[in-house]
């Protein structure tokens, strides 16, 4: 009788495996994430101007217990601090996405198009937000835009060429569909080519995103603006290393948040 | 003038190889509201003379012309039956008929459309299953959901592309039946060209069968006239002596062609695999 039970045969119980396999998921992670905080406090018992995990700890537990105090311009609460860095990449990656998907479908139906730009878009890919920021401020002379603009142009690469990847496995079938059914161009780019696309497309704002979270510190450093990249370099002007440490911590976490959430919509969409 | 004329059709593929000529000079008349099945091995070029008269793609020399108009696109009073279904998975069952619908009829409001594509659906037997997508359907059903959106608009002409290659025995003379049919009840003739390899198929739906001869580039033989009453039945053709000539005569025709290629030693075994697989299978019913 057990060994049926076992074999997930009666009472509908879970088999001892599953439960096993969650266990190990949670502790494998939580060893690894021990050892990266060992390996920390040893670097920082040889290096006398890195705190240790404790005293960043300590220094910094103000900023985290009370998230949404604001004490001045950048002393802020970490929240409010993620809140303002969230806006600010919230915007660039909705102007890089903007751009950058009508762009993917022009280039995805157009091989004229795409034999036009494609080396200029191999090009302007690898340029560094440090690079495109002081551009930004010539053209827009104020901090803000162009933190945006920086945003923009280095985070919508992705969406452009994964639109037009999608635009481009679009199998032969559908376009016959659209021709048996002589569809309008407007009905079959709604109906057939955008549907058909979406995964795609969402794989490239996953990573549109993802590099526009990485962009952030750079251009808030640059600027000077308020959020965790500026508080981040005000803090190493200052000298309080243990907030730079904070928010490093904040940087990674959130940006893990963010892919996660994108996932999970890729994953939807996917399975749509 | 036959109603589906075609003259001199040939057509050639430029890959990275070299030039592959897959039709030459292919001649073919169907009369309005007749069933003409076209056989032959797989990989011979049916499909493409397929898409040419139903004017996805356009020949290199040669004309075809229906009803006295040359085809230059896929003519409004069509529909196509694809082998791979080619359904779209992110629409419901209705919603992939209901857009045959409303492109072929504009000025039909909503829920007319809707109605229409439901009882296109019930049609062919889908009644429960309208609100199911592709991916919940057995490859059976997805075939009776692109065989709805063919009848859907009430299509005077009819191409099917191998419709039902991919499917089991069973499910196949199912939708044979149902087939026969729908053109059998449909509002005005259907004129309808098929294309598959499967001689017993053509045998039950055709009234004349035409042998394409394996190339490249493959030709057309003569066509064989499908004289046997309707409604028939595999089982009914199985043990009838019409029938058993006409099989003998098609297969005839294509075994020849066929021998007639392995002594040139031409390539292309594949195709001659499938070729002979499938006519042994047709032999031994």
């Amino acid at each position: 009788m057990a060994r049926r039970r076992r074999d997930g045969g009666a009472g509908g119980a879970k088999p001892p495996g599953l439960k096993m396999k969650r266990v190990v998921n949670l502790i494998l992670p939580t060893v690894g994430v021990g050892l990266a905080v060992l390996a920390w406090w040893g670097a920082s018992v040889n290096v006398p101007d890195l705190p240790s995990p404790l005293r960043t700890w300590e220094e910094s537990k103000l900023y985290v217990l009370e998230p949404l105090v604001k004490r001045g311009e950048t002393d802020q609460g970490i929240a409010l601090l993620a809140y303002y860095s969230l806006m600010r990449v919230a915007q660039g990656f909705l102007l890089g996405v903007v751009i950058g998907t009508p762009i993917g479908f022009l280039l995805g139906v157009s091989p004229i198009l795409t034999r036009m730009f494609d080396p200029l878009m191999q090009v302007l890919r690898p340029i560094s937000p440090l690079a495109w920021l002081p551009l930004g401020l010539v053209l827009f002379q104020k901090s803000e835009p162009a933190a945006l603009f920086a945003i923009a142009v280095c985070s919508m690469w992705p969406t452009i060429i994964n639109t037009m990847m999608g635009v481009r496995a679009i199998p032969q079938d559908y376009w016959n569909v659209a021709k048996v059914l002589r569809l309008s161009r407007t009905t079959t780019f709604l109906k057939i080519v955008v549907p058909a696309t979406l995964p795609y497309m969402f794989t490239g704002y996953r990573l549109s995103l993802g590099i526009a979270w990485l962009v952030i510190v750079a251009a808030e450093m640059l600027t000077g603006t308020p959020g965790v990249g500026g508080f981040l370099w005000q803090e190493y002007n200052s000298l309080i290393y243990a907030h730079i440490l904070l928010a490093i911590i904040t940087i990674g976490v959130i940006g893990f948040v963010l892919d996660r959430l994108m996932g999970v919509v890729e994953t939807r969409l996917r399975a749509a | 003038m036959a109603f589906i004329e075609v003259s001199g059709v040939s057509k050639s593929f430029v890959s990275g190889t070299g030039v592959k000529r897959v039709l030459r000079d292919v001649s073919l008349a169907v009369e309005r509201g007749e069933f003409a099945s076209i056989v032959g091995a797989m990989g011979s070029g049916k499909s493409t003379l397929l898409s040419i008269v139903a004017g996805l793609a356009r020949p290199d020399s040669g004309s075809v012309t229906i009803g006295g108009e040359q085809v230059r696109d896929v003519r409004a009073d069509a529909a196509v039956v694809f082998q791979n279904y080619s359904l779209l998975p992110w629409f419901s069952a209705l919603e992939n008929v209901r857009l045959a619908v409303r492109a072929a009829c504009p000025l039909l409001d909503r829920a007319a459309q809707l109605e229409r594509s439901r009882s296109a659906l019930e049609q062919v037997g889908l009644g429960n299953a309208i609100h199911r997508r592709p991916s919940q359907l057995s490859g059976g059903m997805r075939q009776r959901v692109a065989i709805a959106r063919a009848f859907a608009t009430n299509p005077a002409l009819l191409f099917l592309d191998e419709p039902f290659g991919a499917l089991d025995a069973l499910t196949r003379e199912a939708l044979q039946q149902d087939l026969v049919r729908l053109c059998s009840s449909a509002a005005r003739p259907v004129t309808t060209v098929m294309i598959t390899n499967s001689v017993e198929e053509a045998i039950l739906l055709s009234d004349w069968i035409i042998p394409m001869l394996p190339g490249p580039p493959a030709t057309l033989g003569a066509p064989i006239r499908v004289h046997l009453s309707r409604p028939r039945s595999l089982a009914q053709l199985a043990h009838q002596e019409d029938a058993t000539h006409v099989r003998a005569h098609v297969i005839a025709t294509l075994t020849a062609a066929l021998g007639g290629r392995i002594r040139r030693g031409l390539p292309r075994l594949d195709a001659d695999a499938g070729m002979s697989i499938e006519l042994a299978t047709e032999e031994t019913q």
